[in-house]
């Protein structure tokens, strides 16, 4: 039984817009799975569809097993669904909010109240709990929604561009408490525009684009599809200087620093033989950009439809 | 029907409890703009149509012309804020889109509708019971049928926290909001008997009166307070009943295909 299972799902808009067409996406139990996909693409509607707020023109979501019609109590108490944008009322208080929600799923007012402390707790919001809101940072506000979002412990945690606009450093505490959810056996589902955060917390990732779901694997078997990977190397050698080396692609980038190209069948073990054996020192490196954006320009881009053609 | 879950009634019923006290606190948390106006403008409207020129006016239906006022003063107040309540308080849910912690809950569509209910009939028999108490400060109520008078107020609140409710689902702006109570229930309410009995209009006047829906529920509510109504009470029974069924229906039918809620 998957956590997520969307079956032929279509939507279209009144007004003629199809915001999706013939998704089929399965979630596994645990999964800690990442959809991607560029600007209107239909990410937050295929959320939308699975959380009841867009109606699916066709086809069925499951939710554990549920359908989303038929079970509603069952399949939306398995969900906990953190949106883009606060949509939470600015004049009641932080713990009025969780508190609320908790008894929308059915939960008594006792329980209710011990859970919304512990989530508000963990994401440092306790303090806060007679705060109106409205008075709460942005950051908090997000974290506040997470908050809400939890409190009927759903084993599914949805959450649409949950870092967009946050500082680094709530970014990270934010990716930490995702994985510790995840660790305790919470299945998340997140939508994000920061490819290095889908590359550092997902194992699963589907590309979507133009409503249809054009890559739907496991990041490993998705960076694999790579042909090649650019590093940015400051080396000792001054690059005027440096020996050829006839089997990496090499761009000088300044006076110390090259940009060397690493095809899929080389190693970076190779790389640094070559390097050594024409005496070049490396006192850093890095990759030009990250390994999935360099795969999802690919992918979306008009030069390379390969993948599309492994459309799941 | 779509989104009734009998199998769940303890959390169904935690759910209902959970929205009522949500929107009990949302109009006393801010009763200086939902209970302290009626109270202000009922007590000028006594001291104003029931003192100074009610004096002039002389007795009306054999009551003095203060007694007269005091139901139909009483049920106006009832009817704009059990409505304004719900209309304001859904309408600000879905501008400000927490309404979707309501959507995405599993709470059933019946049990919205009677969580936002709740509200409005609650907020429409405070300023009601807070109406009364002035009143009877400047008239000699005395209860002439308690169960009449109670069943009258109370399902005159339901019925138009439910016309609120209906309003607010259609509702893209604030000015929607204020559309129907300033240009139809105002003016409805002002028509419906509360400051003079039918008898006082010319004959063509009493039956366009006849289809004022308000009119009746006045005149229900008089007849409880005082024991003098311009029509048969259960005729008055029979039109909320009727209105109230139909305003349900509706609501729900609303909800289920998500208008104005679900994309």
């Amino acid at each position: 039984m998957n956590a997520l299972s969307l079956r032929q799902l279509n939507k279209t808009y009144p007004g003629g817009v199809t915001a999706l067409r013939d998704i089929n996406l399965e979630v596994r139990p645990g999964d800690f799975y990442g959809l991607l996909g560029p600007n209107g693409a239909g990410k937050t509607t295929i959320i939308g569809t699975v959380a009841s707020l867009v109606r699916p023109t066709s086809g069925n979501v499951e939710v554990f097993g549920h359908d989303i019609l038929r079970d509603p109590w069952e399949a939306k108490s398995n969900i906990g669904l953190v949106p883009q944008e606060f949509n939470f009322n600015q004049f009641e208080t932080v713990a009025q909010i969780v508190t609320n929600q908790a008894g929308f799923y059915g939960i008594d007012r006792t329980t209710a109240r011990e859970r919304a402390e512990k989530y508000l707790r963990e994401l440092d919001l306790w303090g806060k709990r007679d705060a109106p809101s409205r008075q709460l940072s942005g950051g908090m506000k997000r974290r506040l929604m997470i908050a809400r979002a939890l409190v009927h412990e759903p084993r599914l945690l949805i959450l649409d561009e949950p870092t967009a606009g946050v500082d680094i450093e709530l970014r990270r505490s934010m990716w930490d408490f995702l994985r510790r959810m995840n660790e305790r056996g919470t299945t998340i589902i997140l939508t994000t525009h920061y490819l290095e955060e889908a590359e550092s917390l997902c194992r699963g990732i589907g590309i979507i684009d133009g409503g249809r779901i054009i890559e739907d694997t496991d990041v490993r078997s998705l960076l694999t599809k790579l042909k090649s990977q650019s590093f940015v190397l400051d080396v000792t050698t001054p690059v005027n200087a440096l020996p050829a080396l006839p089997d990496f692609g090499v761009l000088p980038l300044d006076e110390r620093t090259i940009e060397v190209e690493v095809r899929g069948e080389q190693t970076l073990t190779e790389l640094f033989s070559a390097l050594n054996a024409a005496g070049v020192e490396v006192t850093s490196m890095k990759n030009k950009s990250n390994r999935l954006e360099e795969l999802f320009v690919r992918m979306l881009g008009t030069g390379n439809p390969e993948p599309q053609s492994e459309t799941a | 029907m779509a989104g009734l879950y009998p199998a769940y009634p303890r959390q169904t019923l935690t759910a209902l409890q959970t929205l009522a006290s949500k929107e009990t606190h949302r109009y006393m948390r801010i009763w200086v703009q939902t209970l302290l106006p009626p109270a202000i403008t009922m007590t000028l409207y006594f001291v104003i149509f029931g003192g100074l020129i009610g004096s002039r006016v002389g007795p009306m239906e054999g009551y003095s012309f203060m007694e007269f006022i005091a139901p139909g003063i009483i049920m106006m107040s009832v009817i704009t804020n059990s409505y304004t309540n719900v209309v304001s308080s859904f309408f600000g849910a879905k501008f400000q889109r927490h309404i979707e912690e309501l959507l995405v809950s599993p709470t059933p569509n019946y049990v919205i509708l009677a969580g936002y209910v709740a509200g409005g009939v609650g907020r429409g028999l405070c300023t009601g019971l807070i109406v009364t108490i002035i009143a009877s400060f400047f008239a000699d109520l005395n209860i002439h049928n308690l169960a009449v008078t109670i069943s009258v107020v109370f399902l005159t609140a339901v019925l138009f926290s439910l016309g609120g409710f209906i309003n607010g689902v259609f509702a893209k702006k604030f000015d929607d909001i204020s559309i129907v109570p300033t240009f139809i229930l105002t003016p409805m309410t002002y028509l419906g008997g509360v400051f003079y009995s039918i008898s006082l209009l010319p004959e063509f006047w009493q039956h366009v009166s006849l289809i004022n829906p308000i009119f009746y529920m006045v005149n229900a509510f008089r007849y409880g307070v005082l024991g003098s109504s311009d029509v048969p009470i259960v005729i008055a029974y029979t039109l909320i009943l009727g209105f109230i069924a139909a305003g349900t229906t509706l609501s729900l039918w609303l909800l289920n295909r998500g208008t104005g809620l679900r994309s």
